[in-house]
């Protein structure tokens, strides 16, 4: 099968990322990477409940005095809209319109930008209050958790780049589309894994 | 790129091995890497058998003996078992299932040089300031107070040999869903593929929390973190817990592969379809499942409270269910059996009361209160190499044996192969039967040496004169190999006459592709069904020859994890040299510029045309 052929929106098949015995086995290969994940990230979960507001005698910092739900609701609305936007990126791979799909995946990208930057204030904001990295058990358990997702975060932002820049000017084909598809994969899982985060760490620690 | 193999020189033999993803290139590559590493782990169990051959004995310090008990299990069970392991399921399982590879043969590749240099990062500690001395389980309330680099050694090098039995085990199982030869339903899969399946499975569900602890014992040694530091309100409990969700589907992971090469092994030299096929993938499945259940009861001691005992307990006993039904089902299949005892054959029935010696003490070691008794004794280790050594080792030499022909095009002696399992066989029993009673008799696990009145001399010499059998038979095998290789006298496809699965339908040489056609798959032991109805040509063929697409050689597996390799450095010195940060830095940005190369440089892979395939020789 020639990977390089072009395609008009009457012949692009209905699931171009699964056409070839390639796009089948990344499809496939990808979810169960994201199962692995998944363990890791219930790992780091558990660690961290089993730390929470764990620290030296007489440690200051808590769950309820730290953290400030306004700045963390707006960074879970902006990667949860971000989710949206890769969606309708993928909307537009499906139905052959390229140039939909850069457009979206540009928004999704400049969204978990916006994100990302938020979370680094937050982190300095934190450390300038003496929260730092080895401030405690708590500090570390929290940085790391939350930590992980910031570079998976990282990691997806790349991923997009790559994919936006190298295929800017040859438009779809049977050897891409099952990396976008794994790309935005990757997006929602980042995306389930804050609402995680969002919950336990910071709702469950204001609230609970 | 042409077809047709050509003499070539060392160098560009060296270059195709650096670069290669053909799967049975990178089983060779895990085969010798692995065997090197048994070879190094069998050195320092000797020492440790040395050392404990008298009482009162100097030999090695108290010091050193703690290294060298820490590296023996590190070493045997990532680095010699696994990679061995992994090296038969490349050879054989695409062969099985009809593939012209596995699903990623670039992950593959990155795959291996991952665990080669991880590897090699480990052992590196003995000659840069002093192995891991805190065991092979690492507990952090010791692994934190270990002086020097060691465990940080042990850290980093498991973290990069980690994430290669990680993508391997993804790579496994998209190749067996995803690539299996038509007509191969899931029910017709050789066992030897169902449990290739189902350990891949628990790699890719039990290494994460492995990651996790080793990331937070980088983390608490190099970083400033808190994870296992009591008085900054960290708990050591957590490492225990993850290194076990690890540590006990870990022992599924080598135990199954051996199931299924026994499986095989019975099959071929009963000359008789495996009893209860049906019952032994339920049962591989339920134990998959069920290895995940079980963690704590390595930790009946920490103080858990008896109702989590009691639940952990009644879990571990229960996966001896399954695994009775597969004792009984390899009985049954040598029962009424015309049976041929070759060497693969010898080592099965060796396995056989072997491995069931080692699961009735674990089941004594479910049961909680007793484990009280037994904790941390030298049953414990009897219990232990009963299974790996019984079970894993056993089958890793059987199966060495039984596809060597298919990976080499060249027979092992029988004559010497005989010599190694007899002297492997009793030295292994002679070794480790006595030191179920050296516990009973209150011999802790993990001392250098013992006292001259505490009766524990005996035993003891016998164990380690056990050990020098142990040894002999491996030095036979190793004379075999080179004898063989030497010889270089190919014996074709089939060799044993009772090959059963697709792997001994392929021509030999094995061709760099594979099956020329893709066969089509009649039923169980598919290869056995054509040839009782005397098809000559091998296999019924599913397709006409035609082109046939192969993936290119690359080297950027080789360089991905040459930065990683870099990058450890960097963080093992981290806070104490100055160019560790830059080293760090340096090496990371390797891996991830390889990475991006990766993803930005189009790999579409070449054809082998059908005129050429039409060519070689006996081409139809």
């Amino acid at each position: 099968m020639d990977l390089d052929k072009k395609y008009t929106p009457q012949t692009w098949p209905d699931h171009p990322e699964q056409v070839t015995m390639e796009g089948k086995n990344k499809f496939l290969g990808f979810w169960l990477f994201l199962g692995g994940e998944t363990v890791l990230f219930a790992s780091l979960f558990a660690t961290y409940l089993a730390l929470k507001n764990k620290g030296p005698s007489g440690m200051e910092f808590s769950t309820q005095t730290l953290f400030e739900l306004p700045l963390v609701f707006v960074m879970t609305m902006i990667l949860l809209t971000s989710s949206l936007t890769s969606v309708y990126a993928m909307y537009h791979m499906k139905n052959h319109n390229f140039k939909g799909m850069q457009l979206w995946l540009g928004i999704t990208v400049a969204l978990g930008l916006s994100f990302l930057a938020l979370e680094i204030y937050e982190f300095n904001h934190y450390v300038h209050l003496g929260f730092n990295y080895s401030q405690s058990a708590f500090s570390s358990a929290f940085f790391t958790l939350v930590g992980t997702h910031g570079i998976h975060v990282v990691v997806g932002l790349v991923w997009f780049i790559l994919l936006i820049v190298r295929n800017a000017k040859r438009g779809f084909s049977l050897y891409n589309a099952p990396k976008y598809y794994t790309a935005s994969l990757y997006w929602h899982f980042i995306d389930v894994v804050w609402v995680f985060i969002f919950t336990v760490v910071y709702l469950m620690g204001v609230v609970g | 790129m042409s077809s047709i193999a050509q003499k070539k020189g060392f160098g560009a033999t060296l270059w195709d091995y650096l670069t290669t993803v053909d799967h049975k290139k990178i089983a060779v590559m895990y085969l010798i890497a692995g065997g090197l590493f048994f070879v190094i782990g069998g050195i320092e169990a000797m020492l440790i058998r040395i050392q404990l051959a008298k009482p009162d004995n100097d030999f090695v310090s108290a010091g050193l003996f703690n290294e060298i008990i820490t590296m023996h299990g590190t070493t045997m069970i990532f680095l010699a078992a696994m990679p061995l392991l992994f090296a038969f399921m490349n050879a054989v399982m695409p062969l099985q299932i009809g593939a012209r590879d596995v699903a990623f043969p670039f992950l593959n590749s990155l795959g291996f040089w991952l665990f080669l240099f991880g590897g090699v990062f480990l052992n590196l500690s003995w000659f840069m300031g002093g192995a891991p001395d805190a065991g092979w389980t690492s507990y952090a309330s010791l692994s934190l107070a270990s002086p020097g680099h060691g465990i940080d050694f042990y850290a980093i090098g498991l973290q990069i040999a980690g994430a290669g039995t990680y993508i391997a085990g993804i790579n496994f199982l998209v190749t067996i869903i995803n690539m299996r030869a038509p007509g191969m339903t899931y029910m017709r899969m050789p066992l030897m593929t169902w449990t290739t399946f189902v350990a891949s499975a628990l790699i890719l569900f039990a290494f994460p929390p492995l990651t996790i602890g080793l990331f937070f014992l980088i983390l608490d040694r190099m970083f400033g973190g808190n994870f296992f530091d009591h008085t900054m309100g960290g708990n050591t409990i957590i490492w225990e817990h993850l290194f076990w969700i690890f540590g006990h589907p870990e022992v599924y992971i080598l135990i199954l592969p051996a199931f299924g090469i026994f499986s095989e092994i019975f099959a071929i030299f009963a000359r008789k379809r495996l009893f209860g096929y049906s019952s032994m993938v339920f049962a591989t499945v339920l134990i998959g499942f069920l290895g995940f259940m079980v963690w704590a009861h390595h930790m009946f001691t920490v103080g858990l409270g008896p109702t989590a005992n009691a639940i952990f307990a009644v879990a571990t006993m229960a996966i001896a269910v399954p695994t009775g039904m597969k004792i009984f089902n390899w009985l049954l299949t040598i029962w009424g059996g015309s049976i041929k005892v070759t060497t693969p054959m010898l080592y099965a029935l060796g396995f056989i009361p072997s491995f069931v010696a080692g699961g009735v003490t674990g089941v004594m070691q479910g049961a909680a209160p007793l484990d009280y008794q037994l904790h941390d004794s030298y049953f414990i280790v009897a219990h232990f190499h009963y299974v790996i050594v019984g079970g894993v080792v056993l089958a890793i030499l059987a199966a060495l044996h039984l596809w060597w022909p298919l990976m080499f095009n060249q027979m092992l002696s029988e004559t010497l192969g005989k010599w190694t399992f007899w002297f492997f066989f009793i030295g292994f029993h002679l070794t480790f039967f006595i030191q179920h009673f050296l516990g009973l008799m209150g011999m802790p696990r993990r001392v250098f040496t013992f006292g001259a009145n505490q009766g524990w001399d005996l035993f003891n010499l016998i164990s380690s004169i056990g050990a020098i059998f142990m040894a002999i038979g491996v030095v036979i095998l190793v004379v075999n190999i080179i004898i063989t290789v030497v010889k270089n006298v190919p014996v074709g496809n089939d060799p044993w006459g009772d090959g059963r699965t697709l792997e001994w339908a392929i021509p030999q040489p094995v061709p760099f592709y594979n099956f020329k056609q893709t066969p089509l798959v009649r039923g169980l032991d598919t290869f056995w069904i054509e040839k009782q109805e005397g098809n000559k040509e091998g296999m019924t063929y599913a397709e006409p020859i035609s082109d046939i697409h192969m993936p290119n050689n690359s080297f950027v597996p080789f360089v991905m994890t040459l930065g990683l390799f870099i990058a450890g450095f960097g963080a093992l010195y981290n806070g104490e040299k100055d160019w560790a940060v830059p080293v760090l830095v340096l090496g990371l940005a390797i891996t991830f510029a390889s990475m991006a190369v990766r993803s930005i440089k189009d790999d579409h892979g070449y054809h082998i045309h059908k005129e050429d395939l039409m060519n070689e020789k006996g081409g139809k």
